[in-house]
């Protein structure tokens, strides 16, 4: 009995000792980055210590005060709020009509709405660039260099987990529901705001948080697909690199702004992310 | 009763939507990789040139290169981020206080931005002040340089793909060994078999499903990492890290080389589907073996 006690104990330290290990991994490097953003230049160099009593503002009011890089926060912002809210809504009403609609081919369309998110970017990025500045051109206007071109693209990455997510909740409501609200006079639209809306809202929050940060994160074409006015956060922390270069300091500090949405949306969505990067695949 | 009309209404914001942007993008790169268009070049406009573009392709030392590092760089990260991965997960199946925590601080590192993260672990690495590099240099005495050397380059990006995605990995095979019934695993257990065997021909050919689909999005991603890359070494030193989507990124795009750039994205695509499917069989295979 005392044996297989002692055992029991020894394996709640070895995964205790795992974890803590595992958990320290994840949160130094995230650390080490807030302290280098919270040092001068002077502070930087020599023997790295993980402890910092003092903090040098300047290395975050240098950018936020900084008009361009004010201008790239608010395209961001705008950019993953316009494309949250855009992909919810048409997950939303495509995947009532997948669920509520024997509608020819619709297995098909569904799975083809995958294989848009499985293709490389880079693949793409070329075409794309092409057709922002060459196809899709009304006189002076391109949508090269727009939020909207932006935008509509994220679709591309958000719709397909979004639409196999909601198909789920979808499915999940019953129909009856539907049909009694029908015996009773209403309408198409009107079942789908008074009914299935509040019905299925807490997966579309899910959706349009997780669609918000993959928005708020992408940066291969918020590069390649603006160059002044729609930049976003992401490639303003690319500059730093190319540009600046060596001011390590500010380079964390805006880092740090770019992972904020992580930190403050991880504990609402953190059981969803798997379904959300495999499509709903594996769920937990 | 309701009209199929309405139903094609709902759905067809998303249908035009995913075809401007997903669908004809790729007409678009498949017909232009058939011409040569250079807005630089004598004549204007597009000259058609059959496959020559093509021919050219499979000659490019550089684009076979980026393509044999994307190959080593994804075989490294993806093998060891299952093994840890599996090994995490097996240790989350049963319930002890803190547990919940452990796994939402674990699930961090998969909402940060990628350029975020190259840039984390670029003051990691830093020569003068990262600790990676002071620990190295100061404690064992190595000398280590991404931007010199070819190999620390290549071992810190498939690192840094392990930091990012391992979480990934334990969280669905955590949903894998959870979903693996218990009655056979007792059962063998009471008929004398090891924790070995019952891995061996219980648990692991249960998860095989989800197994496969976590390689399977594993290497879809790992295939086409840019921008931690970008962040961390820019592809250097020389092209030592200059995966097939960075080398698109700054090397093919940049120039104005445009049908060669489609020829080349679509052999980039075309590779990642012929590898996709390859693992498409595998899967399928294994599920009706199951």
């Amino acid at each position: 009995m005392a044996k297989t006690t002692s055992k029991k104990t020894l394996n709640w330290i070895g995964t205790y000792l795992v974890w803590i290990v595992a958990t320290l991994v994840v949160i130094i490097p995230i650390y080490w980055m807030f302290i280098v953003s919270a040092r001068s230049r002077v502070e930087m160099f020599g023997a790295p210590s993980l402890i910092q009593t003092t903090f040098f503002a300047e290395n975050y009011t240098k950018p936020l005060l900084n008009p361009t890089f004010q201008r790239y926060m608010i395209n961001s912002v705008i950019i993953a709020t316009s494309n949250a809210v855009l992909v919810a809504v048409l997950a939303l009403i495509a995947t009532y009509a997948l669920s509520r609609w024997r509608l020819p081919g619709a297995d098909n369309i569904f799975f083809w709405t995958i294989t848009n998110r499985m293709a490389p970017p880079a693949a793409f990025l070329l075409p794309l660039f092409l057709m922002y500045t060459r196809i899709f051109k009304f006189g002076e206007w391109t949508l090269f260099d727009t939020r909207l071109g932006l935008i509509l693209l994220y679709c591309v990455f958000n719709l397909p987990f979004a639409i196999w997510l909601m198909k789920g909740i979808m499915d999940g409501i019953p129909k009856e529901l539907d049909e009694a609200a029908m015996v009773d006079g209403a309408g198409t639209w009107s079942i789908l705001l008074r009914i299935i809306a509040p019905l299925s809202a807490p997966g579309l929050a899910i959706t349009a948080i997780l669609s918000w940060v993959f928005a708020w994160n992408e940066y291969l074409f918020a590069a390649s697909l603006t160059s002044v006015e729609a930049r976003t956060i992401t490639t303003g922390l690319a500059e730093f690199v190319t540009v600046t270069g060596t001011n390590w300091g500010e380079m964390a500090a805006v880092a740090m702004l770019a992972l904020l949405p992580a930190l403050l949306f991880l504990s609402f969505v953190q059981k969803y992310i798997v379904m959300g990067l495999t499509f709903g695949a594996v769920k937990e | 009763m309701k009209s199929n009309r309405l139903g094609w209404g709902f759905l067809s914001p998303t249908l035009i939507i995913l075809a401007i942007t997903g669908f004809l993008p790729f007409l678009y790169v498949v017909y232009i990789g058939f011409f040569d268009w250079n807005i630089f070049a004598a004549q204007k406009g597009l000259v058609y040139t059959g496959a020559n573009n093509y021919r050219r392709l499979v000659f490019d030392a550089d684009f076979l290169r980026s393509l044999w590092y994307t190959i080593k760089f994804t075989f490294w990260a993806v093998s060891s981020e299952l093994i840890l991965g599996f090994a995490l997960a097996q240790l989350l199946t049963k319930d002890f206080p803190g547990k919940t925590f452990f796994r939402i601080i674990h699930a961090l590192p998969l909402m940060i931005a990628p350029i975020a993260v190259g840039a984390l672990w670029r003051l990691l690495v830093i020569p003068g002040f990262g600790p990676i590099w002071y620990v190295l240099e100061e404690w064992f005495g190595i000398e280590y340089r991404i931007g010199a050397s070819t190999s620390q380059a290549f071992i810190t990006t498939v690192l840094m793909d392990i930091w990012h995605w391992t979480p990934f990995v334990t969280l669905t095979m955590l949903a894998g060994l959870t979903s693996v019934p218990k009655d056979p695993v007792e059962s063998a257990m009471v008929d004398g078999a090891n924790q070995w065997q019952v891995y061996r021909y219980i648990t692991i050919p249960m998860m095989m499903p989800i197994i496969l689909t976590t390689v399977f999005i594993r290497i879809m991603d790992a295939l086409r990492i840019v921008d931690e890359v970008y962040m961390l070494t820019g592809g250097g030193p020389g092209d030592a890290t200059r995966y097939i989507g960075l080398h698109i990124f700054r090397v093919v795009f940049p120039k104005t080389d445009y049908g060669y750039g489609s020829a080349t994205s679509l052999l980039t695509l075309y590779f990642t589907i012929v590898f996709c499917w390859l693992l498409f069989v595998a899967i399928s295979t294994s599920q009706k073996n199951s």
